[in-house]
């Protein structure tokens, strides 16, 4: 496959761009893989990339029942940072942070990676004092942010209200090297650099059933035929439960829908990320000017995609406080995903109760930011059997009642 | 918008008006169960694409907690019914057989099966 180069731009110009490649192929299921990997969002792609370019493993197939990247890759806020308060967080979000940086270059495929920083607003007195207590621990887990009083958030963010009636500015968390990246170029980038190392990636194939014997995993079946494999990587987020029972295990996971929306596209307002999470709302500006916003998640199991309307407007009402300038603006389009909530809010990268199966879900509300990071280890720990970034994230950290609870740490949506 | 009847009060509530409790139905498990019983009440849920059993509160209103049947893959709501028993009434139960058959849900089978 020819790469991208600048002088692939001048050279496909001189001939009307009559030249340029299909980015991943689109063959027919083989027989048998060595690893089959369910789901090709970013997740489960990372962990396709990382087997082959970190452990040489490419006979590989990953499938997607539609495509690529049309699940939660596609419609989350595409923040990323990792400002956890747990050592095992901090270490995975960063190792994915810190793979963000560089993935462009990586993969020879432009995922717009803007490091323009992450402010985490805290607007009451006890989120002062858990940000600052994130801020020490972050230094200690060697994550580079920094808690920064009111007058330095009204100098990064000139549009920001820092003293609303009800929810003050008192400060913020900030994170100068966290921000956002294109988030189907993430996708798009690993399919190609997983193609060009020979792996196959199979869209509308849907996993139908999961075959084992004597309790070790030998294929799946799929609307394209049965395919057997050694290994199984099921990284399919909201769906978790469904492949699962398919699998004849079960997870301690509940699929939820999260919204986002964005408003019209003015003119740059905005060059960093603004979480504020007491009053759940987080905001940042594309690059084509829209206001790219989100909140809450439902509170009842749902698989719709779609999401309530009243958190849309909860959301932007918790907004407009804080942003005075958004009340004018008009939304112009909203989506929603399927999240897979785990009782702690962290993920679950693990064996599963079946031989030769690997699960990797639980990301919920905050699966993007870790794409690289989380394939990254979820290889190693399908093809060592282990890895240190995963250790923490078993199942069995449920029965051990060992949590890593973000869900204080972070609050809410993270 | 979800709209559940209230069977208390008999209030047709419209989302914001209740909260969301949950599955529906749980078997408490405490002291002197296994640790994998206890895992599992804690942490183990139904999460079923298609018919589900939940406990909502009509929160802003009556201030109740009742029993719905709903699907999570269409937002269709089968019905609602009392919080006062280990199972959905059998009639509520044949209703959504007639809709969804062959459905299935934890220790409930569907009529046809």
């Amino acid at each position: 496959m020819k790469r991208y180069s600048a002088f692939a731009i001048a050279r496909e110009a001189a001939r009307y761009h009559t030249g340029w490649e299909r980015a991943w192929a689109s063959p027919k299921p083989k027989k048998k893989y060595d690893v089959i990997i369910v789901g090709a969002g970013g997740h489960g792609l990372a962990t396709a990339y990382y087997l082959g370019k970190n452990f040489g493993i490419t006979n590989v197939a990953v499938l997607e029942k539609g495509w690529l990247g049309g699940g939660n890759t596609g419609r989350n806020t595409t923040i990323i940072r990792s400002n956890y308060l747990q050592d095992a967080s901090a270490a995975i979000y960063e190792k994915a942070r810190s793979l963000y940086e560089t993935m462009s270059q990586d993969l020879n495929y432009n995922v717009m990676f803007s490091p323009r920083g992450v402010i985490m607003l805290a607007q009451t007195e006890h989120e002062v004092r858990g940000y600052q207590r994130t801020a020490h621990a972050n230094a200690l887990q060697g994550v580079k942010t920094e808690f920064i009083g009111p007058e330095r958030v009204k100098e990064l963010v000139p549009i920001i209200n820092i003293d609303g009636p009800r929810y003050p500015v008192l400060g913020g968390l900030w994170q100068e090297r966290g921000g956002t990246a294109r988030h189907d170029a993430v996708a798009w980038g690993y399919a190609r650099a997983c193609s060009q190392m020979g792996m196959d990636i199979i869209q509308k194939c849907e996993v139908t059933g999961v075959r084992s014997e004597g309790g070790k995993v030998v294929g799946v079946d799929t609307t394209q035929g049965a395919i057997d494999c050694d290994k199984l990587g099921m990284v399919v987020a909201g769906h978790s439960g469904v492949l699962a029972e398919m699998a004849g295990f079960r997870l301690p996971i509940e699929s939820l829908s999260l919204q986002a929306l964005v408003s019209e596209p003015i003119k740059p307002c905005m060059d960093v990320v603004v979480m504020a999470n007491t009053v759940h709302g987080y905001m940042s500006q594309s690059d084509k000017g829209e206001m790219v916003i989100g909140g809450g998640t439902d509170g009842y199991n749902n698989y719709t995609q779609r999401g309530s309307y009243h958190h849309i407007e909860e959301t932007v009402r918790a907004l407009v406080e804080t942003f005075p300038m958004i009340s004018r603006l008009k939304m112009l389009r909203q989506w929603g995903g399927i999240v897979d909530m785990t009782g702690d809010r962290s993920p679950i990268l693990s064996k599963a109760p079946v031989d030769g199966i690997f699960v990797n879900c639980g990301w919920g509300t905050g699966g993007f930011k870790a794409i690289p990071g989380s394939g990254w280890a979820m290889a190693e720990l399908m093809a060592k059997g282990h890895s240190p970034l995963t250790e923490e994230f078993g199942l069995n950290r449920f029965s051990e009642g060992r949590f890593i609870d973000e869900s204080v740490a972070a609050g809410v949506a993270h | 918008m979800l709209i559940l009847h209230c069977p208390y009060c008999g209030v047709d509530a419209e989302e914001t008006e209740l909260h969301a409790g949950g599955e529906a139905h749980l078997k408490r498990f405490g002291p002197g169960s296994s640790d994998e019983e206890f895992e599992g009440y804690l942490f183990h849920r139904e999460n079923p694409k298609g018919v589900h059993f939940e406990r909502w509160r009509h929160v802003n209103g009556c201030g109740k907690w009742f029993h719905a049947a709903r699907c999570t893959n269409t937002l269709e709501v089968f019905g609602t019914y009392s919080a006062q028993v280990f199972e959905p009434p059998q009639e509520l139960q044949d209703k959504i057989s007639a809709k969804r058959p062959g459905w299935e849900w934890r220790d409930l089978k569907g009529s046809d099966q």
